[in-house]
């Protein structure tokens, strides 16, 4: 489960004084739900999921992850939390089963446990063939297998994704949509932030509109599409934000 | 804090890092191979310019003296000179480096001498120039035998002996072992090799384990880990602070073998003369390779605060750069600010005391320098360790305070 309530986050800037990167946010996601956060570049997406992945820390409001107060307690929310994003990246020096293991240990896992883990998601993902290979020479299919792996070691109950497409070639990043949804099926609370409308469209339970900072609006897509008189998302978007120029 | 994440941290940096060679460079293959093996060439060039330099006779002009053959005679006789005819263009020569030295000798030389007077003998040499300098010393131990020569002639012709005019002789003579006299000649590079050696293995890791990740996007994967910032510093920081002292050991160790092994051969090699004055300069080299290790166990506990600090020092001005390349600009001059003081404490004169023992890097040096000396402040030697490990604590609290900043870790 993952509450936000009035979560707000703000940035000081030399030249523009303050920012509102996250201004007033609120909404909630229930276990077996992706949520998706839907947005354009610079929209407030990855803020509001960093201060969720407790890696900043809200200038104002609050918000629970898996029933810990992400400020009070961040460790007890990260040892809950699966965190995959574009920006967080594999160490090129190790081995994918290095790499693995070394998040099954910062996660307090026993060395039995971390190798049967290891073994059951190298079999769900296919990964034995470069399992003991450096990361540095993988694909990018492969790395993303490997992050995967990496964010599940631990088996978080919380899963966040930040635009974890982006970058990626078609078959991989339908992959990673593919996972996206296994973990729904396995109960898992899901939020996913993209700013790709097909990716929302098949993917999400519930769509949150993000830009400014602000949450503009939010519904399943059947009630989005409703109250908005559209069919396509991408128009829909554009209604909520405002004009195009506004983007 | 929690020792097991701390060490868990350690072991990933350290086996990451031991797979990266441009670590292994500035860790192994820098202090046990580059350092030592410049430091062999030079020696071995230096000494064989040094023998060829004592080998060939210097080439001399001798100008004037032909009204007096029996200077003049004695000098072209003379072994140790090659002496090439007068001309008038020897000063050019002497530029040119085809000539070394010319003499001239004043008209009149021998009669002069015969009755009893102190003419003026003028030597011309081109100053700063190695085999100029060396032809004006066999000159000047020309005619100072010479000169003993006519005195004693003087003295038996009055009938005195030649105690009349040296009443008295000092002779010195050495109380201090080897080990000692080692620690005063060289005992001031010593410790600035280990600060430069420290330092410069301290700064790949601190770049990459910083910087590096940031630019790499490791940093924020490592962050969403349930370990605690202090944690991750403190293992991070510990493996710069491996590679550092790895560097430090690997060049002593280096260093210790190439002073000893190549030092005992070289004095060897410089006896094998068999002359006194070869005798002296292999005992003086061989005094100058046997170093105090008590002292240098001494100088390593010195070191080891100050290593603490550059250690801390590098992860917190590296952690603030965005990318590799800015932690580059940032921590290369920092060198300079380390070799100034180190070279202070190099230099002949700089006594520690009370006020230079607060100086980071130039405490340790001027201490150091004493501890391979034998010499022990125990008073002073307490507020240098304890100042740095001051300095040191300081630096490491300002590294965890500077990894929970949000405006560092996501500075892009």
């Amino acid at each position: 489960m993952i509450e936000a309530r009035n979560l707000t986050k703000t940035f000081r800037d030399k030249k523009r004084g303050e920012i509102r990167a996250a201004d007033d946010i609120s909404f909630r996601v229930s276990p077996g739900q992706i949520y998706g956060l839907l947005g354009a570049n610079g929209a407030g997406k990855t803020t509001t999921l960093r201060m969720l992945a407790t890696l900043l820390q809200p200038t104002g409001g609050s918000a629970t992850v898996a029933g810990f107060d992400v400020a009070r307690e961040p460790q007890k929310v990260r040892a809950n939390v699966g965190f995959l994003a574009a920006s967080t990246a594999l160490y090129g020096r190790l081995t994918a089963r290095e790499m693995i293991a070394y998040f099954g240990q910062l996660n307090g896992l026993a060395d039995a446990e971390i190798r049967a883990r290891t073994k059951r998601l190298a079999d769900e993902l296919d990964m034995h063939e470069f399992l003991d290979r450096r990361c540095d020479k993988f694909s990018t299919g492969m790395k993303q297998k490997t992050s995967i792996a990496r964010t599940l070691i631990h088996d978080p109950a919380v899963m966040i994704f930040d635009e974890p497409t982006l970058g990626l070639d078609v078959m991989t990043a339908r992959a990673i949509v593919k996972f996206v949804r296994e973990c729904r099926n396995r109960g898992k609370t899901v939020i996913y932030s993209t700013h790709v409308m097909s990716e929302v469209e098949k993917l999400c339970d519930t769509i949150g509109v993000i830009h400014g900072g602000k949450l503009l609006g939010e519904g399943t897509l059947a009630s989005l599409r409703a109250s908005h008189g559209e069919q396509d998302m991408e128009e829909i978007f554009v209604k909520i934000v405002g004009t195009e120029t506004s983007l | 804090m929690n020792w097991n994440n701390i060490l868990t941290v350690y072991v990933k940096e350290l086996r990451d890092s031991l797979r990266d060679r441009r670590t292994l460079i500035s860790m192994i293959v820098i202090p046990t191979v580059a350092m030592p093996g410049l430091f062999a060439l030079i020696a071995f060039i230096s000494f064989k310019v040094a023998s060829e330099v004592a080998a060939t006779p210097p080439t001399i002009m001798v100008l004037g003296g032909e009204d007096s053959p029996l200077v003049r005679g004695a000098l072209l006789a003379h072994p140790k000179f090659k002496v090439v005819p007068a001309g008038d263009a020897f000063k050019q020569q002497i530029s040119d480096k085809k000539l070394r030295a010319a003499v001239e000798l004043p008209p009149g030389l021998d009669a002069a001498l015969g009755r009893g007077e102190s003419p003026g003998i003028t030597v011309y040499n081109y100053d700063g120039e190695m085999r100029s300098g060396r032809a004006v010393q066999e000159v000047r131990t020309f005619f100072a035998a010479y000169a003993e020569k006519i005195v004693a002639t003087r003295l038996a012709e009055r009938g005195l002996a030649p105690a009349a005019i040296k009443p008295l002789t000092v002779k010195t003579e050495n109380v201090a072992p080897p080990e000692k006299v080692g620690g005063n000649v060289i005992g001031g590079f010593i410790p600035y090799f280990f600060l430069i050696l420290a330092f410069t293995g301290a700064m790949y890791p601190a770049m990459d384990l910083t910087a590096g990740e940031k630019e790499r996007g490791t940093m924020e994967t490592l962050l969403c880990s349930p370990v605690g910032r202090v944690d991750i510093v403190l293992g991070k920081f510990l493996m710069i602070l491996t590679a550092s002292l790895g560097t430090v050991v690997c060049s002593l160790i280096s260093m210790g073998v190439t002073l000893t092994v190549g030092g005992t051969l070289l004095a060897q090699k410089i006896g094998a003369a068999g002359t006194a004055a070869a005798a002296r300069n292999a005992e003086r080299l061989n005094s100058m390779v046997t170093l105090d290790p008590v002292g240098m166990i001494g100088v390593l506990g010195m070191v080891l605060p100050m290593v603490v600090l550059f250690a801390a020092a590098l992860f917190t001005i590296s952690l603030f750069a965005k990318n590799y390349k800015e932690a580059q600009t940032y921590v290369s001059p920092l060198i300079i600010v380390i070799l100034m003081p180190a070279m202070i404490g190099m230099l002949p004169g700089v006594e520690l005391n009370w006020q230079l023992a607060l100086v980071p890097v130039l405490n340790v040096s001027l201490a150091s320098k004493e501890l391979v000396s034998g010499v022990w402040h125990w008073d002073l030697l307490g507020i240098i360790f304890g100042s740095s490990c001051i300095y040191a604590g300081v630096a490491l609290w300002l590294a965890v305070k500077m990894f929970n900043r949000e405006d560092v870790i996501f500075r892009a």
